[in-house]
């Protein structure tokens, strides 16, 4: 008797195996996202994923729906068009550190002040891997990159803390350790009307991980078990992180805003009153 | 008549373009007759000054804008000094009363004066000069019919002030009628 | 099909090219426009911001040019018809989502209103020197289409063929307007709504589990699903296969991209809009496009009232470039005239079919339009 993988039917069989290393957390966190999709209730139909480029850029490709792999750090605008023009879709962004803070960043902080109805998770492995290693907005102050080879002196971006300024009204972080919690995150995410973000800490053992003597992805997640500490509702102000030091994880944001589709529709309602013609799908 | 070159200027505010855009209307939607208007976008458009230039013709318009003017219409000090060099010997030129001193001298042309500003004082709104002058224009130049300018005008308005500027219209159209009546009448 | 009753403004009316632009758009069933503010394509996109309200349209002020032009590609996908506006500046920026939506075969309208450049070059003032960045300002290789509109009523009836060719290859289709265009106000006709045909999106009518999103039809394109019927497919801008999964091989590559450019060049006849005056038996013809064009009119008449042979031909569509048409005249007239509102761009296309006819390039650095006198001399000069 066959047994069906549980995560199987929410990816494309026929592309794999995928094109991640090994040790990768990217992969985790797919699988904790079949998981959320899963138990959301989420009709597979009704799901888009959509990705930048990039190793994260890459999910979109091997999940088994409408799936779309845009440019370098423009998944969060063509999620927008895709979303204010099919409403009745869920729209989640998965991408990379380096595609949604550097070259994606403007999007990224509009689309969280628009409070657009939308998924953003982050797979920040805090370096460029696709391309051998660069820095990113997100590497750790002393952190060897490639281009960073005596270690960064730029001040890296604290993600919950953006994503919370900028309006997103749900807001976790977890590390590719807490599977169970990452997956429940993600599902609450997808739940959530409004701009929601998970950011998942997560190794890249082949540049990271190497240049900066943590190990192999075992010894990265060991670090991950041992430095982090659960601080649901924190102050976003004060999870940034370090080379050293403690990861702060949780769920730091659940809030209510307008979205922005309510905020239009109600908007153009009171302003026009029957003038207004709602779009149709 | 081929074509008539026309330019109407004046400061922010006052309205200009809107003065051009009805003429033009007039002109293309109910006069049977071809125009094009552009609007001065120079640096200066968004300076005091503003101008529009407009062609009316009964071929269609090749060239876009306006070389040798053949009605000048200024309403601001600086407009009459900046286009009257460019106004053809003999062409029409509209001066506006109180707010156009004749300095340097008026060039040869057929000089009307509007008392555009008095008149919109008299109706109780600063705000229609440009419709009266509007009228004037219609009346002096006689290159469109009254009706087909009092079409796009009542297109042209607010609604809410249609009763006023088509007052003001009609008004400046009868003053102009009366100008043009003097200086037609033999000597 | 014709168009949807609820966006046509039918009837005449006095406004500019960007107004006609933004109701030739409506007309043409656009639902959807993502734009950024920029001189002089503003007033395209406030007029949108005005009317789509009532007629169940959404227009988006992104945060920029490259946000504008792949929030359009998103709503495609989503199941509209979708536009951006922009100029100089802006279609710099939007240059890698023009590449996308090839690549990817997102129908879809980039309107570029000129100005001067390069750079912040001259905000208010016209110009047509991004022909060629029009054509070649994306990387890769590729073919597409643009058009030219030399009045506010062609601004209206080439955005509405715009969508429709968009539509029918698949593929962005450029409106190449200019200031001069953009800001003139001429009589402008909006005919009825069953006046105006409308080629309507290729949905694919393939059963759930059959369904190959980038298996082309006879004419090389392929029908399109959006989001959310059931398909589950995968687009990417990768070099992809049939199915839209990567196939980053050298066959995959030549596969693809020879697709790509077929169904455009293969096509090129059927996509030649021209308006040809007195070419027959001229001795010489001036090719112009845009805004040039009634300006080259004017100097055609003149030449003509002194007697000589001269042709025009004005190009509405400019990509592609109707090649056959050039080397056809080449071997019968003895100069082409070529006036534009740059240092010299289309000129190269036409010296490239000229065939040893004679070809005389009349450049402007923009700002204005040509002194119709530059161009007498440069057809009476070419015939000397």
């Amino acid at each position: 008797m066959s047994v069906e993988n549980p995560v199987e039917r929410y990816l494309r069989s026929d592309r794999m195996p995928h094109i991640w290393c090994p040790g990768c957390g990217i992969g985790t966190t797919v699988n904790c996202f079949t998981r959320a999709i899963d138990e959301s209730g989420i009709p597979m139909d009704r799901l888009a994923v959509v990705s930048g480029i990039g190793c994260t850029g890459r999910v979109a490709g091997y999940m088994h729906v409408d799936s779309f792999h845009t440019t370098h750090g423009r998944a969060i605008p063509f999620a927008t068009g895709l979303k204010l023009a099919a409403p009745d879709m869920k729209v989640v962004v998965y991408s990379g550190d380096g595609d949604l803070f550097a070259i994606g960043g403007n999007h990224f902080i509009h689309a969280a002040r628009r409070n657009l109805d939308m998924t953003v998770i982050c797979v920040n492995n805090l370096t460029y891997g696709m391309t051998g290693g660069q820095l990113t907005p997100t590497t750790p102050e002393e952190a060897i990159a490639s281009t960073s080879p005596y270690g960064n002196f730029e001040h890296p971006f604290n993600l919950p803390y953006l994503a919370e300024s900028c309006g997103a009204v749900y807001v976790a972080r977890w590390t590719t350790y807490h599977v169970t919690q990452m997956k429940k995150a993600m599902k609450e995410a997808l739940l959530k009307k409004g701009f929601s973000f998970v950011e998942v800490i997560s190794p890249c053992p082949t540049l990271y991980g190497r240049r900066n003597r943590i190990g192999d992805s075992l010894d990265e997640m060991k670090t991950y078990k041992t430095r982090s500490v659960i601080k649901n509702g924190a102050d976003t102000k004060e999870v940034d992180l370090g080379m050293t030091g403690p990861i702060v994880v949780g769920k730091f944001v659940d809030r209510e805003r307008t979205t922005y589709q309510d905020a239009m529709e109600a908007f153009y309602s009171r302003k026009l009153g029957n003038r207004y013609v709602r779009a149709s799908q | 008549m081929a074509q008539t070159q026309i330019r109407i200027g004046g400061f922010g505010g006052q309205g200009v373009i809107l003065s051009g855009i009805i003429i033009g209307r007039g002109a293309a939607i109910h006069g049977g007759l071809h125009a094009t208007l552009i609007q001065s976008f120079g640096p200066e458009a968004r300076g005091s000054s503003s101008s529009a230039e407009l062609i009316v013709a009964d071929e269609p318009i090749l060239y876009p804008y306006v070389k040798d003017v053949d009605m000048l219409v200024v309403l601001s000090q600086d407009a009459y000094a900046r286009f009257t060099p460019a106004l053809k010997k003999g062409g029409l030129l509209v001066t506006e009363a109180d707010l156009v001193s004749l300095t340097p001298p008026v060039p040869e042309a057929r000089h009307f004066v509007v008392p555009a500003t008095r008149l919109a004082e008299e109706i109780g709104r600063k705000i229609v000069l440009n419709i009266i002058t509007v009228g004037f224009f219609g009346a002096v130049s006689q290159l469109i019919p009254r009706e087909a300018l009092e079409k796009a005008v009542k297109e042209s308005v607010p609604p809410g002030t249609l009763d006023l500027n088509l007052k003001a219209f009609r008004k400046g159209y009868e003053v102009g009628l009366e100008q043009l009546a003097k200086v037609q009448a033999p000597a | 099909m014709h168009a949807d009753p609820a966006g046509v403004l039918t009837g005449a009316h006095f406004i500019d090219g960007d107004h006609a632009c933004c109701e030739g758009a409506l007309a043409g069933g656009c639902r959807f426009v993502a734009g950024y503010p920029i001189t002089p394509s503003t007033e395209v996109v406030e007029r949108i911001a005005l009317r789509f309200p009532e007629v169940g349209g959404v227009f988006i002020q992104m945060e920029d040019e490259l946000a504008s032009s792949i929030a359009i590609a998103g709503a495609v996908w989503g199941g509209k018809r979708a536009m951006t506006v922009t100029s100089g500046p802006g279609f710099s920026l939007m240059m890698e989502h023009i590449g996308f939506a090839i690549m990817t075969e997102t129908p879809c309208v980039f309107v570029n209103v000129q100005r001067g450049g390069p750079s912040t070059g001259l905000p208010t003032l016209p110009a047509q020197a991004d022909m060629m960045q029009a054509r070649w300002g994306s990387h890769g290789d590729y073919e597409l289409i643009a058009v030219c509109p030399n009045s506010p009523q062609e601004c209206f009836d080439l955005t509405i063929k715009a969508f429709n060719l968009a539509e029918q290859y698949r593929v962005p289709v450029l409106v190449m307007m200019d200031e001069c265009v953009g800001h003139m106000m001429e009589r402008v006709v909006i005919p009825k709504p069953e006046e105006i045909e409308i080629f309507p999106r290729r949905w694919t009518k393939a059963p759930l589990d059959e369904y190959l999103p980038f298996a082309p039809g006879e004419d090389l394109v392929p029908d399109m699903a959006r989001a959310g019927q059931g398909y589950r497919f995968h687009m990417t801008g990768l070099t992809h296969n049939e199915k839209g999964y990567p196939d980053m091989t050298v066959s995959g590559q030549a596969r693809l991209l020879g697709r790509l450019i077929d169904k455009i060049k293969k096509n090129a006849a059927a996509l030649t809009d021209v308006v040809e005056d007195q070419v027959d038996g001229a001795e010489a013809v001036v090719v112009s496009y845009g805004i040039t064009s009634r300006v080259a009119q004017k100097a055609v008449q003149a030449v003509r009232a002194k007697g000589l042979r001269v042709g025009s031909l004005r190009l509405r569509t400019v990509w592609p470039f109707p090649e056959h048409l050039i080397r056809d005249l080449a071997t019968k007239v003895k100069a082409f005239i070529v006036p534009e509102l740059n240092l010299g761009q289309m000129v190269r296309e036409v010296e490239r079919c000229a065939q040893g006819a004679r070809v005389v390039s009349v450049p402007h650095a923009g700002g204005t339009v040509h002194d119709p006198a530059i161009i007498v001399q440069a057809i009476t000069e070419a015939l000397r």
